[in-house]
């Protein structure tokens, strides 16, 4: 070959080989955006249909009635009835799991000896693997007669049980974050408070806790987030009655539960009935959005630099 | 050592320091208990849950359970559609999100420029691992089930579990890659590589193990999810089976099995703990114990693979 036609043959060969690389970025452009068009198409889909559904119900009714009864004659579309059980379940289950998930955290992080932490971590990952429905069936079947056996009058669907259980299920989450969290306070700062004569538990609640509060905060939210979005446990445990009432003790449905109500009958597709499941998911984003900003701010201002 | 205390004599002031010691180191003591019984409270929660379904599911369990279709009669259902239904769901979810989730945590790690573009990905990426998995299940229902007129379909159902795990795969290839040292890039660059070849020779094959890990905890969560699978409407009621995707002669693969209607585990599940007979809800149990197996086992292999890579792999 002479010297011309290598040059050429290296130049083509070199054009191709640019060309391809050209196209693998782009492909993998293409797959980077595809998250940002899955929640561009969350927010156009809530929002499309939701307005739809605003203009059969007028937005004062969806916020001030105080009845939720879309599937009736007697039509009633008052949100506030499945955020009030919403509210309560979520609220019953950060009463268990931030505590639990704090102690278990600051005793994974600056008590346990490292063996058990290297056998106790992995486990509770396992157990925040465990499908919700399994635990909405321990809801039902289990924790319920249990609670009975204390409280004979407590409904078989009641907001108390799901709470409970939602609550050991989010325990994981909070106490691995929030172990990460405390983990990544530098040393020095616990060798210091040591030789001032502090304890350990000392240092834990009074150098690293307010070191690792940014993580510790959205580690909290996060179980927020958790417990308003959850799903399977309230639609099995708590009942689909919508029910206007903070009231554990109480059936009551859930946003979640009420969508999930509407998705085993059939409506049809363009109904007001099919279209309050989108209303009913646009109020639960907006409310993890709101949670998500929350947290974000929450980070920002317990954020400490070393 | 307070005012109080400064006022006493010295051998009453050292009596007193040492009952401070003393109690601070009870306290420190008392935690430490607290912190065990926590922790073996967590153990209990779990022992009592698997027990309980032991109880009540394990008699359920033999050949014909796993053979035979949902019956309305509780003695002859099995979970033959769900499982043969979990099984190709799955297929479609690891198909989509398994090329999306690895291409976008490459691009991020080793493509994108620092611009507004990266940005928007990233804090998109984190926002969408806090969206509740019902709304991914209004998504399905809006776009795949309607817009795309995919219906209640084994691939309407995959496309959105796909969705719904990408961000887990995305986070996972992303800190599988980022523990690279930048040598090896420097490296392949010397020898000539272009970008690609480094990648997909050097930087893909070591972050292997970590996307694998992401990628078993993806599924194994997208196995149990029930909420957005119920959203789109699935049926609960499956005695049939979805066709084989494979096929005697050519071209040996068919595509009819995607657009079949389907049940998978979790909903079978929920249809048997949904009603009030009991023998149902040991139906039910049953089939949370196999579901309850195969997600554990899953996380199990994860946690193995990224234990066991750890250990070896030092730069």
């Amino acid at each position: 070959m002479n010297p011309v036609a290598k040059n050429r043959l290296a130049k083509s060969m070199n054009l191709r080989r640019r060309l391809i690389e050209r196209g693998i970025e782009g492909l993998l452009l293409f797959a980077a955006l595809v998250s940002v068009f899955t929640t561009l198409a969350i927010v156009a889909i809530l929002l499309w249909e939701s307005v739809v559904f605003f203009e059969h119900v007028p937005i004062w009714d969806f916020l001030t009635d105080t009845q939720w009864t879309p599937l009736f004659d007697d039509a009633h579309f008052g949100i506030m009835s499945l955020l009030a059980g919403t509210l309560t379940t979520t609220l019953v289950a950060l009463l268990v799991a931030i505590p639990l998930g704090t102690v278990l955290a600051i005793y994974l992080s600056e008590f346990a000896p490292f063996r058990l932490r290297e056998i106790a971590k992995p486990f509770l990952e396992l157990l925040g693997g465990i499908p919700t429905i399994i635990y909405g069936y321990f809801a039902l079947l289990f924790v319920t007669p249990l609670l009975q056996q204390i409280f004979p009058e407590l409904p078989g669907f009641n907001m108390l049980s799901a709470g409970l259980v939602m609550g050991i299920m989010i325990v994981p989450y909070i106490s691995s974050l929030s172990e990460d969290a405390m983990r990544a306070v530098p040393m020095h700062m616990r060798e210091g408070s040591y030789a001032m004569g502090a304890t350990r538990l000392q240092t834990a609640l009074f150098v690293v806790t307010p070191a690792a509060m940014s993580g510790l905060a959205s580690s909290y939210i996060l179980g927020i987030s958790r417990a308003v979005g959850e799903t399977m446990v309230v639609a099995i445990a708590a009942g689909m009655q919508p029910n206007l009432t903070f009231n554990p003790a109480e059936p009551a449905a859930t946003i979640t539960a009420y969508i999930v109500q509407v998705a085993l009958g059939d409506l049809p597709h363009g109904s007001v009935g099919y279209q309050t499941i989108f209303a009913a998911g646009l109020t639960l984003m907006l409310m993890t959005l709101l949670f998500n900003i929350l947290g974000h701010v929450l980070r920002k201002r317990f954020r400490e630099a070393y | 050592m307070s005012a109080k205390t400064r006022d006493l004599p010295a051998v009453l002031q050292l009596e007193e320091t040492r009952r401070i010691i003393a109690r601070h180191k009870a306290w420190d003591r008392a935690f430490g208990v607290l912190g065990l019984v926590a922790l073996i409270g967590a153990l209990l929660v779990f022992a009592t849950l698997l027990g309980e379904m032991l109880k009540n599911g394990a008699a359920h369990l033999s050949y014909d359970f796993f053979t035979s279709f949902p019956s309305r009669r509780a003695a002859n259902a099995g979970i033959l559609s769900a499982w043969v239904g979990t099984t190709l769901v799955m297929l479609v979810t690891a198909l989509v999100a398994v090329p999306l989730g690895v291409g976008a945590g490459i691009y991020l790690e080793e493509y994108a420029a620092k611009n507004l573009l990266t940005d928007i990905i990233e804090i998109n990426v984190t926002n969408l691992a806090g969206v509740p998995s019902i709304i991914y299940g209004l998504l399905a229902l809006g776009l795949f089930v309607y817009q795309f007129g995919l219906g209640q379909s084994i691939a309407a159902a995959g496309l959105t579990l796909a969705l719904l795990i990408l961000p887990v795969v995305i986070v996972a290839t992303r800190e599988a890659i980022r523990t690279i040292p930048q040598i090896i890039r420097e490296a392949a660059y010397a020898c000539g590589a272009t970008k690609w070849q480094m990648v997909s020779h050097h930087i893909l094959p070591y972050s292997l193990p970590g996307i694998m890990t992401g990628v078993i905890i993806g599924l194994a969560r997208a196995i149990g999810e029930t909420a957005p699978i119920i959203t789109i409407g699935a049926l609960t009621f499956i005695a049939f089976l979805p066709q084989s995707p494979f096929q005697s002669e050519a071209p040996f693969l068919n595509v009819e099995w995607l657009s079949a209607p389907f049940t998978v585990m979790p909903i079978q599940m929920f249809n048997w703990v949904s009603r009030p007979e009991a023998d149902f809800q040991a139906n039910a149990a049953a089939a949370g114990l196999v579901l309850l197996v195969m997600t554990l086992t899953m996380n199990a292999v994860a946690i193995w693979i990224r234990y066991h890579f750890r250990k070896r792999i030092k730069w």
